[in-house]
C-alpha cells in the first residue's frame, strides 16, 4: 500500500450504474412507504373506535374487551396450526432431502408445492364440508374419554365447525411453506459436515440429528416464524370454517369458540357501518402489530443462531 | 488394536464408470501408508473404500475384496456404520461440528455409539484424545467454547482428536495438511508420528515431502489416460520410491517430470 491519498468513490459515474442503484433505490422505498401508508391508514381510520361505546362493540364496553377474544383466538389457531404443521414439515422436507429415493423425492417435492397453489377458498369449503364432518365422531370420542383434558372439554360441536378444525385446515395451508423452506436450507447442509458424522459412525437420523439439523436451526425458526404470520392473517379457510362466537376458551372441540381477527373482519366488514368499521379497522391494525412482532422476533431469534455469532 | 488391511482385486465405480481398477494392496499395522499421485487418479477414492464412506455417494460401488484383520468390510452382513466406528477419518478440510463447543466434538463419536458416559469419564476420554491430537494444552481452558473458533491447523488437528476419541483401528487422513499453514501442517505431521505407534495410518497427499516424511510404505496411483480409469502403479517402503522406484512412471513423477 502507498502512502497516498486514495479515492473513495470513483470520478467516473457510469450511466448504467446510476440508473441501476436508483431503480433499486427506488423500489426500495417504494415498499417502506406502502408500509407506512397501511400503518398510516388503519391508525388514522382506527382511532374513533377508541372512544366507541358498546352499541358499536357487539357488547363489550371497550374497544379492548372487544379486540382481547379475538387476539385470543387468532394467537390460538395460529399456535395450533404450527404446533400441527412444524413436525409434519420437517418431517416431509428430511424426506425429500436426505431420505426418500431420488424420484420419490421429486415427487413429493411437487406435490407439496402444489398445496402451496391452492386457494385458501377451497381449503375453507374443504374444511367445512369434508373434513369437519368426520371429525364429529372423533370430537365426540375425545369429548367421552379424554375430557379430564382441559382442550377437550365443554360440549362437543355437532358440526365439526371448532377452532381444531380450523387449526387443521391451518396447518395443511402452512405446511408447504414451512416444508420448501426447511427442505431448501437441509439440502445446503456442507456435505464436508455430514460426512464428518458419517465417518464417525453415525446411522443416517444420527446424521441428520449431528450436521442436518444444527446447520438447519435458524432456517428451521424463520420458516416456522413465516409460517406463523400466514396463519395469523389467514382470513377466508378460517371465517369459512370456524363457527365462531368470540369467547375465550382453551375447549378445541366445543360448539362455542373464539373467532379470529381475519374471521371476524371479512365476516362483519360488509354489514357493519360507522364506528363499527372503525373498530373492525382498528382490529386490523392490532393484526398488523402481531404480525409484526413476530416478524421482528424472528429476525431476532435467527439472528442469534446464525453461525458464526455467539 | 491397530490392524493391517488387504485389498486384492478391488475395483471402484461410479454408476457405470470404472473410477479405479484392479487395485492390490498390503497395508502393514501400526505404520503410515502414504497414497500418492496427480489430480484425479482415484487415490482419495480408493481411500474411502477402506471405511465404506464410497458408497455415501449416490451410484458409488466396488468389486474385490478389503480385509481388515481377515475381516471382509464387504460382507452382506457387515454393516457400514459398524465399519465406519472401526476405521475413523479425517478429511482434507477441518470439519468440526459447528454448533457444538470443543468438548462435545471430541465425544459426538462416543456419543453415537449410545454409551452413557459419567461426567469423568468423559473428561478422561476428552482430555486423552485432545493430548493424544497434540491440542490439550492449547485448548484445555475454553474446552466449553466453539470448536469453530479455533485455527485452521486447530481444528484439523480437533478432528483427528474427534476420530482418535472412539480408538478406531485405522485412521484414514484425506490430504490432512492441504489448508493448513507449514506450522500447523509440521505439527499435525509431528502428531502422525506419534500416531503411528498404537494405529494403522493411511493418508493421501499431494505433498512429495510430506510422503516422505511421516510414511514407510508410499503406494504411486496414475492415470492411464484421460478418462481412463486410475490404478495402483506401484507400491513399496517410502525410501526405495523416493530413491529407486521400480516404475519409471514413478520416477518421473516423483521427480517433476510429470507424464
Amino acid at each position: 500500500m502507498s502512502t497516498a491519498q486514495t479515492e473513495t468513490g470513483s470520478p467516473k459515474r457510469r450511466l448504467g450504474d446510476l440508473v441501476f442503484a436508483n431503480l433499486t433505490l427506488a423500489a426500495g422505498v417504494l415498499i417502506l412507504i406502502a408500509l407506512a401508508g397501511v400503518a398510516i391508514f388503519l391508525t388514522v381510520e382506527g382511532a374513533p373506535a377508541l372512544g366507541a361505546g358498546s352499541s358499536d362493540l357487539s357488547g363489550h364496553s371497550n374497544f379492548l374487551t372487544y379486540v382481547a377474544p379475538l387476539v385470543f383466538g387468532t394467537l390460538l389457531a395460529a399456535l395450533i396450526a404450527l404446533l400441527i404443521a412444524l413436525p409434519l414439515s420437517l418431517g416431509v422436507a428430511l424426506a425429500v432431502s436426505h431420505f426418500a429415493p431420488r424420484r420419490v423425492a421429486v415427487l413429493i417435492g411437487y406435490v407439496v408445492d402444489l398445496l402451496a397453489a391452492v386457494p385458501s377458498v377451497v381449503y375453507g369449503l374443504w374444511g367445512i364440508l369434508v373434513l369437519g364432518p368426520r371429525l364429529i365422531p372423533v370430537y365426540a370420542w375425545l369429548s367421552a374419554h379424554a375430557s379430564w383434558i382441559p382442550f377437550f372439554g365443554g360440549t362437543p360441536s355437532n358440526t365439526g365447525r371448532t377452532i381444531l378444525t380450523a387449526s387443521i385446515v391451518l396447518a395443511i395451508m402452512i405446511i408447504p411453506i414451512i416444508t420448501a423452506i426447511t427442505r431448501e436450507i437441509f439440502s445446503q447442509t456442507p456435505r464436508l459436515n455430514e460426512e464428518a458424522a458419517l465417518a464417525l459412525g453415525a446411522t443416517r437420523w444420527e446424521m441428520v440429528r449431528l450436521a442436518v439439523l444444527p446447520y438447519g436451526r435458524s432456517g428451521i425458526v424463520s420458516a416456522a416464524m413465516l409460517g406463523l404470520g400466514r396463519a395469523l392473517g389467514e382470513t377466508m379457510a378460517v371465517a369459512l370454517v370456524l363457527s365462531a362466537s368470540g369467547v375465550v376458551t382453551f375447549h378445541l372441540i366445543s360448539s362455542t369458540n373464539p373467532s379470529t381477527i381475519a374471521a371476524n373482519i371479512a365476516l362483519t366488514f360488509a354489514d357493519a357501518s360507522g364506528v363499527q368499521r372503525n373498530a373492525l379497522i382498528a382490529s386490523g391494525l392490532v393484526l398488523f402489530l402481531i404480525t409484526f412482532v413476530v416478524n421482528f422476533s424472528a429476525r431476532a431469534i435467527v439472528a442469534r443462531y446464525e453461525p458464526g455469532s455467539k | 488394536m491397530a490392524k493391517s488391511i488387504d485389498v486384492s482385486d478391488l475395483n471402484i465405480y461410479y454408476g457405470d464408470f470404472l473410477a479405479v481398477e484392479n487395485v492390490n494392496m498390503t497395508i502393514t499395522a501400526r505404520s503410515v501408508t502414504a497414497l500418492i499421485g496427480p489430480s484425479g487418479c482415484g487415490k482419495s477414492t480408493f481411500l474411502r473404500t477402506l471405511n465404506r464412506m464410497h458408497e455415501v455417494i449416490p451410484g458409488a460401488r466396488v468389486q474385490g475384496k478389503v480385509l481388515v484383520d481377515g475381516q471382509s468390510l464387504y460382507d452382506p452382513q457387515v454393516d457400514p456404520v459398524e465399519v465406519r466406528r472401526m476405521v475413523g477419518m479425517v478429511f482434507q478440510r477441518p470439519n468440526p461440528f459447528p454448533t457444538m463447543s470443543i468438548y462435545e466434538n471430541v465425544l459426538a463419536g462416543l456419543r453415537l455409539n449410545n454409551k452413557r458416559l459419567s461426567k469423568s469419564d468423559a473428561d478422561t476420554v476428552v482430555e486423552r484424545s485432545l493430548q493424544g491430537a497434540n491440542l490439550w494444552t492449547e485448548v484445555k481452558d475454553r474446552l466449553n467454547k466453539p470448536g469453530m473458533g479455533l485455527s485452521g491447523g486447530q481444528q484439523q488437528r480437533l478432528c483427528i482428536a474427534r476420530a482418535i476419541a472412539v480408538e478406531p483401528q485405522v485412521l484414514l487422513m484425506d490430504e490432512p495438511c492441504s489448508a493448513l499453514d507449514p506450522i500447523s501442517t509440521s505439527a499435525v505431521e509431528d502428531l502422525i508420528h506419534e500416531l503411528k505407534e498404537q494405529y494403522t495410518i493411511v493418508i493421501v497427499t499431494h505433498n512429495m515431502q510430506q510422503a516422505a516424511r511421516v510414511s514407510e510404505d508410499t503406494a504411486f496411483f496414475n492415470l492411464s489416460a484421460a478418462g481412463k480409469p486410475g490404478r495402483l502403479v506401484e507400491m513399496n517402503p517410502t525410501k526405495k520410491i523416493f530413491s529407486v522406484p521400480d516404475e519409471e512412471a514413478t520416477e518421473a513423477y516423483i521427480s517433476g517430470r510429470f507424464g
